[in-house]
């Protein structure tokens, strides 16, 4: 089968994606149902913001608040901006799967297009027709206040607004057509639709407090994780694209049975080179505990750099500050210092039992916000006490006590045994969050969430539970009793 | 260029699994430059599956394919472009114009706008559709869309052309375009595989079949290769002028006569090669005038159906 030297036109890079993208607009705007909407939220939908604006400005007036007219108006510009973009959510929906129901979609993917082209085409496709709308009903609406109310919004507001709306519609029609890819039919597209229509509902009221506190600073913090995030959706988006699954997937169903398959799968995944010999919980501890920590290496590196960040950061925050004399006394601890003074939810008495579940607990709501936030939850919910920790350490450092010394009697006994778990917990749980953003020739993106999930499962119930267990115990029976060796306890 | 005996198409125990499923399994074919080889199979045999692994589509889960030379795993992209592609539902974009469509899939496909304004006029005037290149493509009819979609395919002058059932839904005018066209395509040395349920179609216009079922080639060869071997020896029939009379028990001793009538005769041959100019130099040697002298015809439906009623194993 020697190579026969013939060479064929190709193409360039850019050129595919806007062959790709000028048809898709074509359809686009020779649909009236597309077009209707998209004028009527262009054109019309600002106007009566504005007379919406001018009318609600009259009214609180009237109760001596005008302020929340005057907050009202810039809201108003994004909300503007914010409606035609939804529109891309309709198109990016339907960017694949659509045509795939309409048998279009076999002869684009046998043209010599990459992949990279077709999914990058399909998204500005789907992004070009509503930015622009959005653009065009933020300009009708500035107009309009200029007109008839003689306000221009500062520059610095609009910019935000302006990048703002472009992140969000990017956010949008990158999930968009993630779902798009995944999905077997555009009515399955449309269900799957509310993983992004609902956190943008959030998204936007978040931004509506944000503006009516009129700290619009925060917008440009907002825009840049929207930007993360957005990112993280286009590279997931690019590793999902796959020729075969558009055109393989036909019905997606749940099989119990060829999950417990998985299941079993991934669970005998680290005797795949040696048969079962020995007692399973000896076998478990001597191979499953270390190939499942070998295999979350990675995400415990991230989990540990990130812990030791927050901890210095923290720490040196903390001791930059001067309290005043005594606001931080150790001298008057006793035994009962150790019990909350009133029992809550979380931790109702301090005993082992409560503080083993509050800790488990902590980590299993880690592990379930980790899971649609990409892992990043789970990261951040460990940072926090720790940065707490340090920060007060650091405090102690300016209130004339040893931060280390404090850190040695109030959580060394405990933590030696807490933190690592937690570290592993944690990095369980981001592995499991991103799994869905690597690419691997040798594994599905199933097969690494599967693989993911079953070894935080082994981690999880067979060394961090009774890891967790011990460091309870200590902390209630040993460590009140090291901080009272160490700073004196009365009673 | 190709070396003519090169085999352009080459798949060497091509299989693919979805999951548990095997659409195809250990399939091989070869077809040279200028062949045209039927492939042949009941709905969801891995006729599309097949097609699809041989166009750079879908990655086999074993086995090898080449297209010109090209791994169709290690070139996807490139054999792509070199592969014309027929699904066999044509898929347009019914809002775009045929020249629209055209253009788009030109383009793709490397074309300059030159090379595209004369393909399409080319190829829309050898398919008759000339009059129809500014009209939407929501207007036509099936037959239409799918010859327009079979002018996709050849756009680009493809090397190798993957064709799904190209004449299912078309009049017989139309087909017999078609069919024109593709013996042209195979006068100018281009491979065509052709997955089609019409089997006169298959004998008509393939040097090979191939009848492919659950997955596996379970027949192949030429249509004459198929009847001999499926259909045991090829029956002759001869027309007499005037009735035997007397002759037929002397015909009997030299035939294996099936049947026959007054002034016909139907007989088994091993080898019609030797059989049938001694059996006329007989005849004529008895002053017996002949009319004819043929073969009686045996449709490849029956081989087809006898194949894939052979392979029907119970517990499958």
């Amino acid at each position: 089968m020697a190579a026969v030297a013939v060479t064929y036109p190709r193409v360039g890079w850019w050129t595919g994606v806007w062959l790709i993208v000028r048809r898709e607009l074509r359809d686009t705007f020779r649909d009236w149902r597309m077009i209707a909407p998209i004028v009527t939220l262009t054109l019309i939908f600002p106007v009566i913001m504005t007379v919406t604006a001018r009318a609600a400005q009259t009214f609180v007036n009237r109760f001596g608040t005008p302020l929340i007219g005057e907050r009202l108006i810039p809201f108003l510009l994004l909300i503007v901006g914010f409606f035609p973009i939804s529109f891309s959510l309709v198109i990016a929906l339907e960017s694949f799967v659509g045509e795939r129901e309409r048998k279009s979609l076999e002869p684009l993917l046998s043209t010599p297009l990459t992949d990279g082209q077709l999914y990058v085409g399909k998204t500005l496709a789907s992004l070009v027709p509503a930015l622009l709308a959005a653009y065009l009903g933020i300009g009708v609406y500035v107009l309009g206040l200029f007109i008839f109310r003689g306000w221009f919004p500062p520059p610095i507001l609009l910019t935000e607004i302006l990048l703002l709306t472009t992140v969000e519609g990017l956010v949008m029609v990158a999930g968009a057509v993630v779902v798009s890819t995944r999905a077997t039919s555009v009515r399955a597209s449309n269900l799957l639709a509310s993983f992004i229509i609902i956190p943008m509902a959030l998204l936007v009221q978040g931004e509506a407090i944000i503006m009516f506190l009129a700290v619009y600073d925060v917008l440009w913090y907002v825009a840049l994780g929207l930007v993360v995030v957005a990112l993280i959706l286009v590279r997931m988006g690019i590793g999902l694209f796959n020729r075969e699954e558009l055109l393989g997937r036909e019905i997606d169903s749940i099989s119990l049975r060829g999950v417990g398959r998985r299941i079993k799968q991934y669970w005998l995944a680290a005797e795949s080179d040696r048969p079962e010999q020995g007692f399973w919980l000896r076998r478990l501890y001597e191979r499953h505990v270390p190939a499942a920590l070998r295999r979350t290496r990675p995400a415990l590196g991230v989990v540990v750099v990130a812990l030791l960040i927050v901890g210095v950061l923290t720490g040196v925050a903390g001791s930059r500050i001067t309290l005043p004399p005594n606001v931080i006394d150790l001298s008057h601890l006793s035994m009962t210092s150790f019990a909350p003074g009133t029992p809550n939810l979380l931790l109702p008495e301090f005993s082992w039992s409560a503080v083993w579940w509050n800790n488990i607990r902590s980590l299993l709501l880690a592990l379930a916000l980790g899971m649609f936030s990409f892992g990043s939850i789970a990261v951040v919910l460990l940072m926090i006490p720790i940065g707490v920790m340090t920060f007060v350490a650091g405090l102690m450092g300016g209130a004339g006590y040893s931060p280390i010394v404090f850190l040695v009697a109030f959580i060394l006994p405990h933590g030696l045994l807490e933190l690592p778990a937690a570290i592993i917990a944690t990095a369980g749980a981001l592995r499991i969050g991103t799994a869905i953003l690597h690419r691997s020739p040798d594994m599905t993106m199933g097969d690494r969430w599967w693989l993911a999930l079953i070894d935080f499962v082994k981690l999880f119930v067979f060394v961090v539970i009774p890891v967790l267990l011990a460091a309870a115990l200590l902390e209630v029976y040993v460590t009140p009793r090291i901080v009272c060796a160490v700073y004196g306890c009365a009673g | 260029m190709l070396r003519q005996d090169l085999d352009v198409i080459e798949a060497e125990r091509l299989t693919k699994a979805f999951g548990d499923f095997v659409a195809v399994h250990d399939v091989s074919l070869r077809v040279k430059a200028g062949g045209v080889l039927a492939l042949l199979g009941p709905n969801g045999a891995g006729k599309t599956t097949t097609v699809r692994m041989l166009s750079g589509v879908l990655v086999p889960t074993s086995g090898r394919a080449c297209i010109a030379g090209l791994d169709v795993v290690a070139h996807a992209a490139e054999i792509r472009g070199r592969v014309g592609v027929l699904s066999e539902l044509p898929g347009l974009y019914l809002r775009s114009t045929a020249r629209e469509y055209l253009d788009f899939f030109g383009a793709v496909f490397g074309l300059t706008r030159e090379q595209r304004r004369a393909r399409m006029t080319e190829l829309l005037a050898q398919f008759e559709m000339s009059d129809v290149i500014d009209r939407r493509l929501s207007e036509f009819s099936k037959g239409m869309k799918q010859k327009l979609a079979l002018i996709r395919t050849m756009l680009h002058d493809p090397e190798v052309l993957l064709l799904d059932e190209p004449t299912s839904a078309m009049d017989p005018q139309s087909a017999r375009l078609v069919h024109d066209a593709l013996l042209q395509l195979r006068d100018q040395r281009r491979s065509i595989i052709l997955c089609t349920h019409n089997l006169v179609e298959a004998e008509m216009m393939a040097d090979d079949i191939a009848i492919i079922r659950r997955g596996q080639i379970v027949a192949e060869g030429s249509a004459a290769e198929l009847k001999a071997q499926l259909l045991g020896r090829p029956l002759m029939e001869v027309r007499f002028v005037s009735p035997m009379n007397g002759t037929l028990h002397a015909l009997s001793e030299r035939l294996e006569v099936e049947s026959h009538g007054d002034d016909w005769l139907r007989y088994w041959s091993n080898n019609p090669v030797n059989d049938n100019p001694r059996l006329l130099h007989w005849l004529s040697d008895q002053k017996i005038d002949v009319v004819t002298l043929s073969e009686v015809p045996r449709s490849l439906e029956e081989v087809y159906l006898r194949v894939v009623e052979q392979s029907i194993e119970p517990g499958r």
